[in-house]
């Protein structure tokens, strides 16, 4: 099995805080690693450190055999192999849905109008987005805007994609259209790292779960290990609060 | 506002009393605004005529006979400051962006450029126009210096470009300021380079969001390319000028004063139809 992923010891501070203490993580190909924890535990942290948004001040990490964290990785090169989507969307207003999709590959990739166009509509198609295709974002639903940003993300296709809390800044019933469209990425393969907190979906697609902990990764396992009979107290107390919450 | 079609509706009473109320008030505004602004011109216009020295001041400045005089000499000036504009406006755009990216960007390298561009701005801000004007246009000539032209014009339109510079660059340094960071980061996170997201993503909205400040200045960089006629170059200000010395009536200046307005009016309404359209787009798309 090839290993896409992996990251060892990775220890981030941001001032006096230690926000990641000596992460280990492997992340197969073709597999789904789910990050749950609260607010400010670091997943958004460690997902930002994998793609090169931050730098991290100790430990290493490698994306496909090539450790990416050495002096001298040019991050723009590494980014191109990763596909990033945030809890913001971050679509581009002044670009339509489809220039938006086309961008990196046109600029970064130097693939021809044509043909970028062509592979975007395809994926728009697919996820039945493709009337919006010269639309604005700021005219589509929350829901719509970050599934085009999803697609965006996918267009270079890349080795890995990062999911941080995509669904977080939605309603309940548009979360569920984002949620579908993940799952079939998985189907298609796709290896991913997601940081969720919905539970329910982490069980659903997660080859393995990671229970993020002030920073420190407290547990990582197979969904039913982890989220069925967790081990330390701290993930009992937050899987309690979680299933408090959903009862309200 | 879409009513189904194949719907049959009927309007209630109170919707129909509500907008009969509401044509009738839009109607007694418009009849008020037209009688208050007619009032007032009457009360103006008697003001004035009526002065003691109203049939003195006419005749030296609202004289037919020297307007239709003037006119020619003082159009051909006017292609000049149109000609100014026109260049000035061009190199101004160039070095004010390249000034504005100067002092957004945020690497240490940059650091010495970023503190001169810091240090430009804030002199040609603070300095007159007309000092700038005045100082450029006497003191290169008496420099003597090989290779630099001492044309009036030239130096005229410089010191224009060196003063708008720290103006326009500022302006575009607000735009590119005001995209949000996380615009910045999805480009980024793309493999954007940093120079494929300012050309892609951060100056095509920055630049948006400043057209109409950048329109502004453009109206008033119109109006002071006729400062350069303090060096003596023969533009709608100077013809006048020249006219008027000639036959101690100060029609001309009159002439002058009413060809930059109708210059600068059709600019201001472009510039506000674009405020106007912007404005309307946000409203509609809603803040992201």
């Amino acid at each position: 099995m090839n290993e896409v992923l992996r990251l060892q010891r990775v220890r981030k501070s941001f001032g006096e805080e230690l926000v990641l203490a000596d992460i280990d993580l492997s992340v197969p190909e073709h597999s789904v690693t789910v990050l749950i924890g609260a607010s400010g535990s670091g997943k958004s942290t460690l997902l930002r450190c994998i793609n090169l948004l931050e730098q991290i001040d100790d430990g290493q990490v490698w994306l496909d055999g090539h450790d990416i964290s050495a002096v001298g990785v040019d991050a723009d090169v590494v980014r191109r192999r990763i596909g990033t989507v945030f809890q913001q969307f971050n679509l581009f207003p002044h670009l339509s849905v489809i220039d938006n999709i086309t961008l990196a590959p046109r600029v970064v990739h130097g693939v021809d109008d044509h043909p970028a166009r062509v592979a975007a509509m395809a994926l728009l198609d697919r996820f039945g987005l493709a009337q919006k295709a010269d639309g604005f974002p700021d005219r589509l639903s929350g829901g719509q805007q970050q599934r085009v940003a999803i697609l965006r993300a996918i267009s270079t296709n890349p080795r890995l994609l990062l999911l941080d809390e995509v669904t977080s800044a939605l309603d309940p019933v548009l979360v569920a259209e984002v949620l579908s469209l993940v799952a079939e990425l998985r189907a298609d393969g796709m290896t991913m790292v997601i940081a969720t907190h919905e539970m329910g979906f982490a069980r659903r697609v997660a080859d393995q779960v990671g229970f993020l902990h002030h920073g420190v990764l407290r547990e990582i396992g197979a969904p039913e290990r982890v989220l069925d009979s967790p081990e330390t107290r701290e993930l009992k107390d937050f899987l309690t609060s979680v299933r408090e919450a959903g009862r309200l | 506002m879409t009513e189904r079609s194949g719907s049959t509706y009927t309007p209630s009473p109170e919707r129909i009393a509500r907008e009969t109320a509401r044509r009738r008030a839009a109607r007694r505004s418009t009849y008020s605004a037209a009688i208050s602004t007619l009032v007032v011109s009457l009360i103006l216009i008697v003001a004035v005529t009526s002065a003691p020295g109203w049939p003195r001041v006419q005749t030296s400045f609202f004289s037919w006979e020297y307007a239709v005089e003037s006119l020619p000499l003082i159009v051909q000036g006017l292609w000049l400051n149109l000609r100014v504009l026109m260049v000035c406006s061009v190199i101004i755009m160039g070095l004010g962006l390249l000034l504005a990216l100067a002092r957004t960007s945020k690497s240490p390298v940059l650091f010495p450029l970023r503190a001169l561009a810091a240090g430009y701005t804030d002199l040609f801000r603070g300095l007159p126009l007309l000092l700038v004007i005045l100082l450029l246009g006497l003191g290169v000539p008496g420099l003597r210096l090989q290779g630099v032209p001492n044309d009036v014009v030239f130096l005229g339109a410089l010191a224009l470009i060196l003063t708008y510079t720290a103006y326009v660059a500022e302006v575009l340094r607000a735009g590119i300021e005001s995209v949000h960071p996380t615009q910045r980061m999805a480009a980024r996170a793309l493999g954007l380079s940093q120079i494929q997201t300012l050309r892609h993503v951060i100056l095509p909205q920055a630049i948006r969001r400043v057209i109409p400040p950048l329109l502004n200045d453009l109206v008033s960089l119109q109006k002071d390319s006729g400062l350069i006629s303090v060096l003596g170059a023969m533009d709608a200000i100077k013809a006048a000028q020249i006219v008027t010395a000639k036959s101690f009536n100060f029609t001309p200046y009159v002439v002058a004063g009413v060809l930059f307005v109708l210059l600068t009016i059709p600019l201001t309404r472009v510039t506000d139809a674009i405020a106007a359209r912007l404005e309307r787009e946000r409203t509609i798309g809603g803040a992201q």
